[in-house]
């Protein structure tokens, strides 16, 4: 069995979010994590490869830099890592990221892909179900549960206010939800390998039936009209006041405002 | 493509149980409002088994058409067949815009539409406008009139995004529930009618359901709420929930929470406020016991009054509190409820 999982290198905006003075996202000034829906899919893999010894293989799309993310996800037990990257795939939304990872991944065999379900820092949860659409196989999103049956793969797909128990035969695309498991560390084994382990990189040339127009910037059909920092809400008003003041405050403020 | 083909703003009308989704009536609403700006109409998208009697809900709402896809093969939700649906209706229909609902439907569907038809499709939206593309002119560039500009939060709600489709139709969008705001329900109110069958034949994308297990808790659905009393971790256990419930019962309100209380397993995830889990706008919310985590802050900020109460002075929640009471929640909340039951009382 043949596991793909998609990976993407993410900022880590819990540390709090940095700009430049422009406006912009000062990325270098933040850490970067594999992004938290990622990693669950990857542990999903790693348990496939421990069940049924799957082979796992990581891809990623990005920077040079990306490049951490794999060898993580090789010192948690990944096969191995394959970076996608290319000065003529920067600047892509979700239709032109998806484009080029479908063209990355032709060029692989698989029984499962799996990906995020979304990313941190876009949110947007489109690429999964556009590679399937472009590699024309069905997909299961926000994957809370992953079995293996024979041919077919059982998953729990989480909605608002329950959940279907779907089979597909592979192979597949799933999008795991973070919820999907507890990723484990990686092993002092694991990051000696991951050190030593040999990064494949490929870049345009090496996508498969993919158009140029279909590629970054240009290629993609979302464009930036513009971006902003959020632009919050005045402060209202702050009291510190001992509790029987502090009730007393906010009787008159809903009073005032006809709450009650 | 030739862009001046694609005319008018259909919506994507979610139903479950063959029930209209209240993200339905408000695209709806938002759709009407976008399409008397150009001179359009708004048309929704019905999809399901045995679902046309909803059609005339949808009208009251005001909707002017209503296109039914009706198959047996549609009768659960499943991403095959409603893309297929949903991009047959794009190919004859010929849409300007597409508006679908952010939801866990929605956001399956839309990425698979989207690149079925080529076009782009900007996620999680909370404001829509018509407008020029680039804002502002720039030399040696067309500016184009009437484009859908769609305004989104990203990297947790810290910077916010707008974006437009300039080049593709239909120009597609998710939008996030509780956002928009839905018509004044008009009975009676007839749409034009057409059913549409694609055809549907199943092949390896179409998954099989085996199973549709439902939420046992009948909860009620906290982005209908007037009055929201939501507490944090600051609330210190789950038993300790007990004086939010109190208070929430005296001033007619529901709880809700922030993330950290669903991740330590204290209440559920349909309860959860915030970037992962629902937008809120109530008249009223208390955030009691909340630091106010930006993800937080993204789901409530649009609510018209917010009463914080917090022991740490330097919780962010104070940066979008109307009122902000540093100050033990253990002594004040119980205290509150009190009083406002004395105040219920004497009226």
């Amino acid at each position: 069995m043949k596991v793909v999982v998609c990976v993407k290198q993410v900022p880590d905006t819990k540390g709090g979010v940095k700009f430049n003075p422009d406006g912009t996202l000062d990325r270098a000034a933040m850490l970067t994590i594999m992004n938290p829906d990622d990693k669950a899919g990857l542990e999903a893999a790693l348990r496939l490869k421990d069940q049924y010894g799957a082979e796992v293989t990581v891809v990623t799309m990005g920077l040079p830099k990306a490049e951490e993310v794999l060898r993580e996800a090789i010192a948690m037990g990944a096969d191995k890592g394959i970076l996608v990257t290319d000065r003529v795939l920067g600047g892509a939304d979700t239709w032109a990221t998806s484009q080029t990872l479908a063209g990355a991944l032709r060029n692989l065999e698989y029984d499962l892909i799996i990906t995020g379900r979304q990313a941190i820092d876009g949110d947007t949860a489109q690429v999964g179900p556009q590679i399937s659409e472009h590699l024309g196989i069905p997909v299961i999103s926000y994957a809370q549960k992953i079995q293996i049956e024979g041919d077919s793969v059982i998953v729990e797909r989480q909605y608002d206010d329950r959940y279907h128990v779907l089979k597909a035969k592979m192979p597949c695309l799933i999008t795991a939800l973070a919820e999907l498991n507890e990723p484990r560390y990686m092993t002092p084994g694991g990051i000696f390998d991951a050190y030593k382990a040999e990064i494949t990189t490929w870049g345009r040339a090496d996508l498969k039936d993919v158009e140029d127009s279909n590629l970054g910037l240009k290629g993609s059909p979302t464009q930036i009209a513009r971006a902003s920092d959020k632009v919050r809400k005045g402060q209202g008003e702050k009291v510190t006041l001992d509790p029987s003041e502090a009730v007393a405050y906010i009787m008159d403020k809903l009073k005032e405002k006809h709450v009650i | 493509m030739n862009l001046e083909e694609y005319k008018g703003v259909f919506v994507f009308a979610q139903q479950v149980d063959n029930k209209v989704s209240g993200i339905a009536l408000e695209l709806i609403g938002e759709g009407k409002r976008l399409a008397e700006k150009l001179s359009a109409e708004v048309t929704a998208v019905l999809v399901g088994s045995d679902v046309k009697g909803l059609a005339d809900e949808l009208a009251a709402y005001g909707a002017d058409k209503v296109i039914v896809v009706d198959d047996p093969e549609l009768k659960e939700y499943r991403t095959e067949p409603y893309a297929h649906a949903l991009a047959s209706v794009i190919d004859k229909y010929k849409p300007e815009i597409l508006l679908v609902g952010a939801t866990a439907i929605g956001r399956d569907l839309g990425p698979r539409v989207s690149a079925r038809v080529h076009t782009g499709l900007t996620a999680d939206c909370t404001s829509l406008e018509i407008g020029d593309f680039p804002i502002n002119p720039v030399p040696g560039k067309e500016q184009k009139h009437n484009q859908l500009l769609m305004t989104r939060p990203a990297f947790g709600g810290n910077t916010i995004a707008t974006i437009a489709c300039p080049d593709f139709r239909p120009q597609m969008a998710t939008v996030r529930p509780g956002v928009m705001q839905k018509l004044e329900k008009k009975e009676g109110a007839k749409a034009v009618i057409e059913e549409f069958n694609p055809g549907f034949t199943p092949d390896n994308k179409y998954v099989e359901i085996v199973e549709v297990v439902k939420n046992l808790t009948d909860t009620v659905d906290i982005m209908d709420a007037k009055i929201l009393v939501s507490g944090g971790r600051g609330v210190g256990s789950p038993e300790n929930f007990k004086i939010l419930d109190d208070l929430a019962e005296a001033i007619g309100g529901t709880v809700s929470c922030s993330r950290a209380v669903v991740d330590a397993g204290w209440k559920s995830k349909d309860l959860q406020v915030g970037q992962t889990g629902k937008t809120v706008r109530p008249n009223v919310y208390f955030a009691i016991g909340i630091s106010g985590a930006i993800q937080h802050l993204a789901g409530m900020e649009e609510s018209d009054i917010i009463v914080a109460i917090n022991k740490d002075e330097t919780a962010p929640i104070f940066d979008v509190a109307d009122y902000g009471i540093v100050g033990d929640l253990n002594k004040i909340v119980p205290m509150l409820t009190e009083q406002i039951k004395a105040a219920v009382a004497n009226k």
